[in-house]
């Protein structure tokens, strides 16, 4: 039943590794751009508050197949923005990893907000009475514990984003779905053996994440 | 302005404020000369690549809206479906039986941890195999299973949440009233759940509203994001412009769903003073707000 693993003829662990690549890149781009724009959502600037709440909203709302098609059709094929790649593969990865931080990064601005409102507005005011300014007390006061407080919510999109690296296939980077679309052609004697094996291959990936997080989340917790 | 990270500005604070704006803004001209500078060396701006959108009503009747309305139906219809059948799988996930909730536990489990995209595919693959649906109707089809299976056992996380949210005392006060654990469910926790779950269900909407465009990028169902296309084919490479307006479209049905839904809740709250808060979103018995994202 699953003796179209033994061909040789399909790179299962290859396409799982890019799977695990767009993530992990994403997932390091998404936390710096949010984290960003969390910044930005705070801050005493109306601008940058206003910029802030614009952009989470026209982006949450905006699907990310769309987000990532329009990388693909509108920078690479029209601009031609290629971030430096030569081969097809490359652009639609790199591209990739465009749109899922942008589209990622509204969760994670969203996720630490909501580990910022965690922190109690007495810990705010004692460290502005010490004469710390905005950025002291965001930086060395709030985040460290919103932080703290969003890993929960934090997991929870890291793990959505894994999933969502499948939208990927969409713009020919070659993680599991496209895989997974090749081998459904191939192998259609054997189609649940390879939804499972691609099924498996998920759970794989977000299951330890989600114990791992979640273990830690309880571990970080501020108690109060 | 005053919040708890930073005082009400004095004259110093207010001047600084002013000196961050201008720069702020001045990086953002940057970025948006720069942006536009590129739009204009590729001919995206020329006026023609947008007036067909405002000028020509056959790019919305033939491409857009057709594109809308299968974008439309096939959210609405995985929604009638997955609504009552994630209520059924949450409630089957409280039952007292072993027997109904650990398999329910287990599909659930299963459905959220698979992306919604790899559902299609097999859903896809397993009506060309088995069944007779003809080839016009596959992409739908595939589109509505993949939605519903993995917004069902989303929801039936919300509904399980929702319940386990509302305090002890409601249900015990029910059984002891003689109710059945049936009549508990539909006429005392439920109700009540059904508000404090308002907020995580209507994210899962926008979800579903999102979700459909994977179809079209993937399974040639003929949604809204797949007119791109024909548009850009027939006038003249928008692509910029194309792409803006669909977004722009998805933009605007999710941002009205929001706000429907934000009146739907302040009624039901108004009716009921003594509702609980809304359901925790960490550490809590299901992460409802974490499916939210997953939306692609």
């Amino acid at each position: 039943m699953f003796d179209f693993l033994d061909s040789g003829q399909y790179d299962l662990l290859g396409a799982f590794w890019v799977t695990a690549q767009l993530a992990l890149y994403s997932a390091i781009g998404s936390l710096i751009w949010g984290t960003a724009l969390a910044a930005m959502r705070v801050s005493p600037v109306p601008l940058m508050r206003g910029f802030g709440t614009t952009y989470v909203n026209l982006v949450r709302n905006t699907p990310l197949t769309v987000v990532i098609v329009a990388c693909s059709f509108g920078l690479d094929q029209t601009l031609g923005i290629t971030l430096g790649a030569d081969r097809s593969e490359d652009i639609g990865f790199r591209l990739a990893i465009l749109g899922l931080i942008a589209y990622t990064g509204t969760f994670v601005c969203e996720a630490l907000r909501s580990g910022i409102n965690t922190v109690p507005p007495g810990q705010a005011e004692a460290a502005r009475a010490l004469g710390l300014n905005f950025v002291q007390v965001l930086t060395l006061v709030v985040l460290p514990q919103a932080f703290r407080a969003a890993v929960a919510p934090l997991a929870n999109v890291l793990i959505a984003l894994t999933k969502n690296t499948t939208v990927a296939a969409a713009i020919g980077a070659a993680e599991a779905a496209v895989l997974m679309k090749e081998m459904i052609e191939n192998e259609t004697d054997a189609l649940f053996a390879v939804f499972a094996v691609f099924a498996f291959g998920f759970i794989v990936l977000t299951l330890p994440t989600g114990l791992f997080l979640g273990w830690a989340a309880k571990r970080l917790a501020v108690k109060r | 302005m005053s919040s708890v990270l930073y005082d009400t500005p004095g004259p110093r604070a207010k001047r600084r404020n002013v000196l961050f704006t201008i720069v702020f803004l001045a990086v953002l001209a940057l970025v948006a000369w720069w942006v536009l500078a590129a739009l204009n060396d590729k001919n995206q701006l020329a006026a023609d690549k947008w007036s067909p959108f405002v000028t020509d009503s056959r790019v919305w009747t033939t491409y857009l809206l057709p594109g809308l309305m299968e974008t439309l139906k096939a959210a609405a219809l995985s929604i009638l479906i997955a609504l009552p059948l994630g209520a059924l799988l949450g409630i089957g996930r409280l039952s007292d039986h072993r027997w109904v909730r650990v398999p329910v536990g287990a599909v659930v489990e299963f459905f959220r941890a698979i992306p919604v995209l790899l559902l299609m595919m097999f859903a896809a693959a397993l009506y060309r195999e088995f069944t007779t649906i003809s080839s016009d109707f596959r992409p739908l089809y595939a589109v509505v299973t993949g939605l519903v299976l993995y917004n069902a056992s989303v929801i039936a996380e919300v509904v399980r949440a929702g319940v386990l949210s509302l305090p002890r005392g409601q249900g015990d006060a029910a059984e002891a009233l003689g109710m059945r654990k049936g009549q508990t469910m539909t006429y005392v926790l439920l109700p009540q759940a059904v508000t404090v779950m308002l907020p995580a269900l209507v994210s899962q909407l926008v979800v579903i509203v999102k979700d459909t465009a994977l179809g079209g990028a993937l399974l040639g169902y003929a949604e809204l994001l797949s007119q791109n296309r024909q548009i850009t084919a027939n006038y003249g490479a928008n692509t910029i412009a194309t792409f803006t307006v669909i977004a722009l479209i998805y933009i605007v049905i999710n941002a009205i769903v929001t706000h429907l839904a934000a009146r739907l809740e302040r009624r039901l709250r108004r009716g009921k003073k003594s509702a609980t808060a809304a359901i925790p979103t960490q550490a809590g018995p299901a992460d409802v707000k974490s499916d939210a994202i997953s939306g692609a």
